[in-house]
């Protein structure tokens, strides 16, 4: 089957081979995404992220079969960090969610982080777009919620949920400011063990004295991975909350901002590598010159980029 | 520009028996020589195995079975790729599996098997060479 039509009809052998072609940055996957572009913007894209271990795929598990019944498609992106030392990456999440992998309405493809400093790649941006063009009404994106890729989800997700469990204790004051604002809702998963009372407490007071007095607060759950315990509520949540960024205008506002990142990172991209490349000798001659204090880098960087004016 | 491509390898165990162990350290080892591993956990069906494969789009897939089951369920997954024209996915096969049986899995596709005491080196020099990348 020919890639485009194979993904419009939601085939998933087309799709997982375009996500292949993305990941490893062939030259078809861009000319394949330019010809998908104007079949997306439909799915709402909702980013689960959280500590490692906080329950994050046990829930997309049971929220998947939610949106199921209620007859809605899903994808799944679950990101695990590639090893800074081998390139590889364990990617486990499929553990949790074995239930989901016959269902015709789910497909769930498991990415390593790959080049992304602590942040998430340029891929899982193209392989979000690809399952929206594929018709999935909702794609879930699961992040460990290290450094970066906790603010980058925001670049990824219409709504993001953020997952922490008791125990967490003092952990909770150290998560920073910009994390917790991220969070359109808190899931407090784990709730079956001793302290979920007091973190739904800690994060209350975490708000109270970080966030922006006139915002709404964002709704803050009870969760039990293991059994599905809140997950009913959880869902609701997420539909309510969805209601109010279209009805406000804020989805459309949210979305203008991500095009308007994406564009800066394409223009950045694309125009480093014409440069690098039409400039390359003249780059290693003034590395030599650099090191030999002939001259500064930033005199060399100016001098490149006026010979290399559009 | 074209990148670099990495060899994705999806580690299943078809079949009942509990234990992991060994499938994890294979996972551990394929993924420090810069694969990426996709591990799918215990008590998968030969139907669960490849539709994930296929989702993952992996190059190969490693099964890994202590309970005896290998005649039919390492066959089976070899039958459904070939049904889901996705037989150009490797499959190798590992854990307890008597010698007098290797010759017939082999036959019905198993790329190889690999008994208990191999080095994972020698696994990952196999998938390194067997993968076209
Ligand atoms: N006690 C308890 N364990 C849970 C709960 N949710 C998940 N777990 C367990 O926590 C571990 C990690 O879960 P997982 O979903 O893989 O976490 P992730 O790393 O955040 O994706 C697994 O062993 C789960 O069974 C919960 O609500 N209560
Ligand atoms: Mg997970």
């Amino acid at each position: 089957m020919d890639i485009v039509p194979g993904i419009l009809k939601g085939d998933k052998r087309s799709i997982a081979r375009l996500i292949t072609l993305i990941e490893n940055q062939a030259d078809e996957a861009r000319d394949l995404l330019k010809q998908l572009y104007k079949f997306t913007g439909n799915a709402i894209t909702l980013g689960i992220t959280g500590p490692p271990g906080a329950g994050k795929s046990s829930i997309v598990n049971f929220l998947a079969k939610k949106f199921r019944e209620n007859n809605k498609k899903v994808g799944v992106i679950a990101i695990d960090p590639t090893s800074p030392f081998s390139g590889g990456a364990l990617l486990g999440d499929r553990i949790r969610m074995q239930d989901l992998t016959l269902d015709d309405g789910i497909y769930i493809r498991s990415m390593g982080s790959r080049g992304a400093l602590g942040g998430l790649s340029r891929a899982s941006y193209d392989a979000v777009k690809v399952l929206d063009a594929a018709g999935m009404d909702y794609i879930i994106i699961e992040t460990v919620g290290v450094g970066q890729s906790e603010v980058d989800i925001i670049k990824l997700a219409d709504i993001v949920a953020l997952v922490l469990i008791p125990g967490m204790g003092d952990e909770v004051q150290a998560i920073k400011a910009g994390v917790m604002e991220i969070a359109d809702i808190f899931v407090v998963n784990k709730s079956d063990m001793d302290g979920a009372d007091r973190l739904i407490t800690e994060i209350q007071m975490n708000l109270d004295l970080n966030q922006d007095k006139n915002k709404v607060k964002p709704p803050i759950l009870k969760t039990v991975g293991t059994t599905g315990e809140g997950i009913a509520d959880l869902y609701k949540t997420i539909i309510d909350v969805q209601k109010q960024l279209q009805d406000s205008g804020m989805l459309t506002n949210k979305r203008k901002t991500r095009i308007n990142q994406e564009l800066q990172e394409l223009i950045r991209e694309i125009h480093l590598k014409q440069i690098i490349s039409s400039f390359e000798t003249q780059i290693r001659i003034f590395t030599e010159k650099a090191l030999n204090k002939e001259i500064d880098p930033y005199s060399a960087a100016v001098y490149i980029l006026e010979n290399a004016k559009l | 520009m074209t990148g670099s491509k990495t060899i994705r390898v999806l580690i299943a165990k078809p079949g009942l028996d509990g234990h992991d162990r060994g499938a994890k350290v294979i996972a551990r080892a394929l993924r420090d020589s810069g694969m990426e591993v996709i591990y799918t956990g215990l008590r998968q069906t030969p139907e669960q195995i490849v539709e994930a494969a296929i989702q993952e789009d992996v190059q190969v897939i490693g099964l890994s079975i202590l309970s005896g089951a290998h005649n039919f369920l390492f066959p089976r997954v070899i039958e459904l790729l070939k049904e889901k024209n996705a037989e150009d996915i490797l499959v190798i096969g590992g854990g307890v599996i008597p010698e007098e049986d290797i010759p017939g899995l082999k036959k019905a596709g198993i790329k190889e098997i690999f008994t208990p005491g191999t080095p994972t080196s020698a696994i990952v020099e196999f998938i390194k060479n067997n993968v076209k990348v």
